[in-house]
């Protein structure tokens, strides 16, 4: 069967909506770091060792890294042939008045949650999975302490929040985009998506936006 | 009224083409925005120009043929509406307008503002149809329709072909037009038996001919002269999806 | 004397009989039949893909960049059929009478009936194809009454009836090209008709893409381009329609009958600029509800809400107390146009009359009114920017639908053997008036259902005819004198737009051969186009080259009305009665009704084409009537 931009539409979506539910678990994972420190180290170092030992979780996170992988490829893919469809440009473009800045502009907002992601991953979880971290009383490594180090300082609170802004635009369009994708149709269905799509998005955009700020604030002593 | 117009010239598709402006006074606001076109067209040839080509026909909104961006919108600054149903009371005195094609690879310009939408006959040749020949047809009665659902058919077969979704979508899709078709069939009982070759087909054609992808961005409702819903698209996704998940 | 080649038998058996006789074409032989269509409405789009089912080769030429964009598709109110669904008494017969009878006797009856009995299988048709018609809330399908008629056979979507019949014929016309059976030819303009032997042979085609001048040969030529109602440049229709093709087939020897009946339909907009191109048809079903009024006084300048309730005229009213407002056509046409003469018009250019719905909304409540035309005063806003709840809208007549067209016996084929002309192209149906709802019905019983039947029982004599490919010096010849045309056009040296000579036509037939005629006017209105044409020849000024140049496409259809119009007005002159659409001011009775004469009129005109510098010849089919009885129509 011939592969058809819909067919790549659905990768994107499925691959999407996966790491909408990644979002959730990683969260409350760091939903812990709210805690009071002397809890919040040993829970957060546990819930990370937790997170790399188990077998099914190391499948889910194959899959997690194939879903990014394959939600950026494919969006790379359909880019570009998006750019050979269009042809020529208009001289005098308005229809920016007709759609939201950010369905129109996922690609961005994507490149940028890639770029963090890429910085997120040198900072934790190439420092977790290859560097040496020091351990904590249960013995677990201390990510922990990495965690609130970075959020020490404002500069990288400001990419992490902008970068999360980005994510939220991201999200509020990708999630019922996602489910327009998969063939949602029915009016009021599609109105309900909607509306869930949008309290998704804003929570899980505030939620890893409380979080350095809290930091911030509040462990500015440690 | 006076008018600054700058309006896209190209002789050919190979051609490149420009901006060319004309200022045209004496308009008034009960104009159509077509017939001050035919005013300007008018004044052109006596000076002895080629006229401005552009498609046009029934000039009621019905038969689709006319299109182009007005003001950098598909139909110009008014939703659900042609442009030949635009009038020039949408305009103000002295105002600057641009005017060109619609603009899509599968689109190519023949001339000026005149394309060529053969695109959209090749999508419905691929499976637009019910396949019922004359003569097969059996008493009209003896198909139960409910009211709704013949109305949201009507819905979806409201489409005239004009193009505009692909004109105004940020990735030149054709998925509202492809959708609505699908959707106008799917949706009755006599469409629903040949239902999973057609979006299949009518897919692959909308991707050979060269259209985009569907980023959801809604804009393509919003200037649809006949305001076809994006559920469509949905309902379009969901036909060829089950139809993968389905296929031997 | 013509012959309409009427099958034998009861009016009710004839197309039986036809049928059961007709000869038929084993399906290896219909693979080398090639069949030219040429339009794409309806008629076109139905007859094409009938055939191309068949087996027949099937070219399929339009000028629109799409099949799916000829004028059907802007056909509002619905498609009549005697289903008799409602059961309220309706039957072919009663069908067949109210349509001979609305014709104002003057057409044929077997095809009437025809007609009529046509009707129950299109909608069977139409509704396998998936056209959404209208339907009740138990599934079944919806009708409503139309147009001077008692019984419900109107079948309808919404105000788009017209669009979705198209699709569907459009539909089955795209399976055929998929299926390889049917060659659309789009931007694609017949210029000529190619005669070999006498007989329809091929067409010489223009591509409006390239300039290009093409042959196409096939074993029968389809003329399914529709109504020429654009001759008077300000109509219903679209701006593309033309007579072109027909005009060129007349001039190779097709007669042209019924010529100057042309049906001005009552409710559109009126012309309010110089510049105006078109005049926007409002539904019919406005006057349900409007009413139509016109100032006493003649040169009232004042706003129409400004006249007093006792200085307005309900003219309709007064007139037809028994129909009232909802008059047919022709009558409440006319009745505007009595009054707009008389001084009494409204709007900006005096022409217009009041369509009221301040009584409706005071008795019915505006949403109640809302729910009704909500899309039609929307539609009204859209184009005047006036709020049709607030005041009156103005209306006023337009050139709508053309009853005239190629003259064509019983199996819809012209006086040249193998050139068919379909829908409104032909004259064959509708006689002197056409009833709303008839139109579509027409285009798409005789595309689906006749020329089927009748092209292959003309075909069957062809098969061992000679072959002819486009090297024949038939066509070369047709296409030097196409050539020519073009090349006399854009060499022209002249200072008027070909629209320019298009206005002037339609205002000069407007006024003298429009809703009412006189002796006088007609012999003026011949003497004025002859000087028309010739400031044509010489003054025309077309630009650009001659490749795409939408200026060379419209001075060649120009170029034709001028000399449709001029047999508009032989045709016209000639008709001493009035009937129907057709209204002759010396025929008349003292309170202004239409004086038909059945004993020196009751024939069908057949004109004959004799060069550009003499008068048309006429020819006369009697028309014969067994099964009615000729009454006259009375509306009071």
């Amino acid at each position: 069967m011939k592969q058809t931009t819909l067919t790549y539409k659905l990768v994107m979506a499925a691959t999407g909506l996966f790491l909408c539910f990644f979002l959730v678990i990683h969260l409350l994972g760091n939903l812990q770091l709210l805690l009071p420190e002397s809890e919040a180290r040993e829970q957060f170092n546990w819930y990370s060792h937790l997170l790399s030992g188990n077998i099914l979780i190391k499948i889910i996170s194959y899959v997690l890294y194939l879903s990014l992988i394959g939600h950026a490829f494919y969006a790379l893919v359909i880019t570009k042939k998006n750019i050979k469809a269009n042809g020529s440009s208009y001289v005098y473009d308005k229809r920016s008045q007709v759609s939201s800045w950010n369905s129109r502009n996922m690609g961005i907002l994507g490149t940028i949650i890639l770029i963090f992601l890429i910085i997120h991953f040198k900072d934790y979880w190439y420092e977790y999975k290859f560097g040496s971290l020091p351990l904590d009383a249960k013995g677990n490594k201390d990510l922990y302490s990495i965690v609130i180090s970075s959020f020490q300082q404002g500069w990288y609170i400001i990419i992490y929040e902008l970068s999360f802004l980005a994510l939220g635009f991201h999200l509020l369009h990708g999630f019922f985009s996602a489910s327009r994708t998969l063939g949602l149709y029915h009016p009021k269905y599609a109105r309900v998506v909607r509306f869930f799509g949008w309290v998704y998005s804003i929570l899980i955009t505030l939620g890893f936006m409380l979080i350095p700020i809290y930091i911030y604030f509040n462990l500015n002593a440690l | 009224m006076k008018l600054y117009l700058k309006v896209w010239r190209q002789e050919n598709r190979e051609a490149k083409g420009d901006m060319v402006s004309y200022d045209v006074d004496g308009i008034s606001v009960h104009m159509s925005f077509l017939e001050m076109l035919d005013l300007l067209n008018e004044r052109l040839i006596q000076k002895g120009e080629r006229v401005i080509e552009f498609d046009h026909d029934c000039r009621e909104g019905i038969c689709g043929a006319c299109g182009m961006m007005i003001n950098g919108r598909a139909h110009g600054p008014l939703t659900g509406t042609t442009t030949c149903q635009l009038h020039m009371r949408s305009f103000k005195d002295g105002e600057t307008v641009y005017i060109e094609p619609f603009r899509a690879a599968a689109f190519p310009v023949l001339r000026d503002l005149k394309i060529d939408r053969s695109a959209f006959d090749h999508i419905i040749q691929s499976g637009g149809y019910i396949s019922a020949s004359t003569g097969q047809a059996p008493e009209s009665n003896s198909i139960p329709i409910a009211h709704e659902v013949t109305e949201a058919a009507f819905d979806a077969a409201a489409c005239i072909g004009c193009g505009a979704c692909v004109a105004t979508c940020k990735n030149s899709s054709a998925a509202l037009f492809t959708s609505a078709k699908v959707s106008h069939l799917v949706l009755l009982p006599q469409g629903k038996l040949e239902a999973a070759n057609r979006v299949i087909k009518m897919v692959n054609q909308m991707d050979a001919e060269g259209f985009g992808h569907c980023s959801n961005t809604e804009a393509c409702e919003v200037e649809c002269p006949q305001e076809i819903s994006v559920l469509h698209i949905g309902r379009m996704n969901y036909q060829y999806n089950k139809a993968l998940v389905l296929r031997k | 004397m013509i012959d309409a080649k009427i099958p034998v038998g009861q009016l009710a058996d004839k197309w039986k009989n036809y049928k059961d006789n007709s000869k038929l074409i084993n399906p290896a032989n219909r693979k080398k039949l090639d069949i030219i269509v040429v339009g794409t409405g309806l008629a076109g789009s139905s007859c094409a893909a009938t055939l191309a089912e068949q087996g027949y080769n099937v070219k399929s030429f339009c000028f629109q960049d799409s099949a799916r964009r000829a004028h059907s598709v802007a056909a509002q109110g619905g498609v009549n059929a005697a289903k008799n669904y409602k059961n309220d008494g309706d039957s072919v017969y009663r069908m067949f009478y109210d349509t001979i009878k609305g014709g104002d006797f003057r057409s044929r009856e077997a095809n009437v009936y025809r007609l009529a009995e046509c009707s129950l299988s299109l909608i069977d048709q139409a509704v396998a194809q998936g056209v959404p018609f209208a339907r009740e809330y138990g599934g079944y399908l919806n009708n409503r009454s139309f147009g001077g008629v008692q019984v419900s056979r109107t079948f309808y979507a919404r105000g788009q009836t017209g669009q979705q019949l198209m699709m569907g014929a459009y539909q089955a016309l795209m399976r055929q090209v998929s299926e390889g059976k049917v060659q659309t030819y789009t931007r694609h303009e017949m210029l000529d008709l190619v005669l070999v032997d006498g007989k329809a042979r091929g067409i010489i085609a223009r591509n409006l893409e390239t300039g290009e001048i093409e042959r196409y040969a096939a074993n029968a030529v389809v003329l399914a381009t529709g109504g020429y109602g654009k001759v008077y440049y300000l109509s219903t229709l679209a701006m593309g329609c033309n007579s072109s093709a027909i005009w060129r087939a007349h001039k190779k020897g097709a007669y042209m009958s019924g010529v100057s009946w042309i049906q001005f339909h009552p409710t559109c907009l009126p012309q309010i600029g110089e510049t105006q191109s078109k005049l926007t048809l409002m539904s019919e079903s406005l006057r349900n509800d409007g009413r139509i009024w016109v100032p006493k006084k003649a040169g009232d300048e004042r706003i129409p809400n400004n006249i007093p309730e006792e200085e307005r005229d309900y003219y309709l009213e007064r007139r037809y107390p028994t129909f009232g407002n909802l008059s047919p056509r022709d009558i409440s046409s006319r009745a505007a146009k009595e009054r707009i003469d008389a001084g009494c018009g409204v709007g900006p250019m005096k022409n217009a009359v009041c369509l009221d719905f301040s009584k409706a909304i005071k008795e019915q409540g505006r949403d109640k009114i809302e729910e009704k035309y909500g899309n039609l005063f929307r539609m009204y806003d859209k184009i005047n920017g006036v709020d049709a709840y607030k005041e009156p809208m103005l209306i006023s007549p337009a050139a709508h639908f053309t009853m005239g067209g190629l003259w064509v016996d019983y199996d819809l084929m012209t006086t040249i053997p193998g050139l068919f002309a379909l829908g409104e192209a032909n004259f064959s149906d509708h006689g002197a008036n056409r009833l709303g709802a008839n139109s579509l019905l027409q285009s798409c019983v005789d595309g689906y259902f006749i020329a089927p039947y009748t092209i292959p029982n003309y075909l069957s004599g062809e098969l061992k005819a000679e072959k002819v490919t486009t090297d024949h010096s038939a066509f070369e010849e047709a296409e030097n004198t196409v050539r020519e045309q073009l090349s006399r056009f854009l060499s022209l040296k002249g200072h008027l737009s070909a629209d320019h000579f298009h206005k002037t036509l339609g205002k000069l037939l407007y006024d003298k051969c429009g809703l009412s005629r006189t002796e006088e006017s007609l012999k003026q209105a011949i003497l004025d186009i002859k000087a028309l044409k010739k400031s044509f020849d010489q003054e025309l000024k077309i630009t650009g080259d001659d490749q795409v140049n939408s200026e060379l496409e419209k001075a060649g259809r120009v170029s034709d009305f001028l000399e449709l119009g001029e047999l508009m007005c032989y045709d016209a002159l000639q008709r001493e009665e009035s009937c129907g659409a057709h209204f002759r001011e010396e025929y008349q009775t003292p309170d202004g009704e239409a004086v038909r004469n059945d004993k020196d009129f009751c024939f069908v005109s057949a004109w004959e084409w004799k060069g550009e510098a003499e008068e048309p010849e006429l020819h006369k089919e009697p028309l014969v009537f067994e099964s009615v009885k000729l009454t006259v129509r009375s509306y009071k």
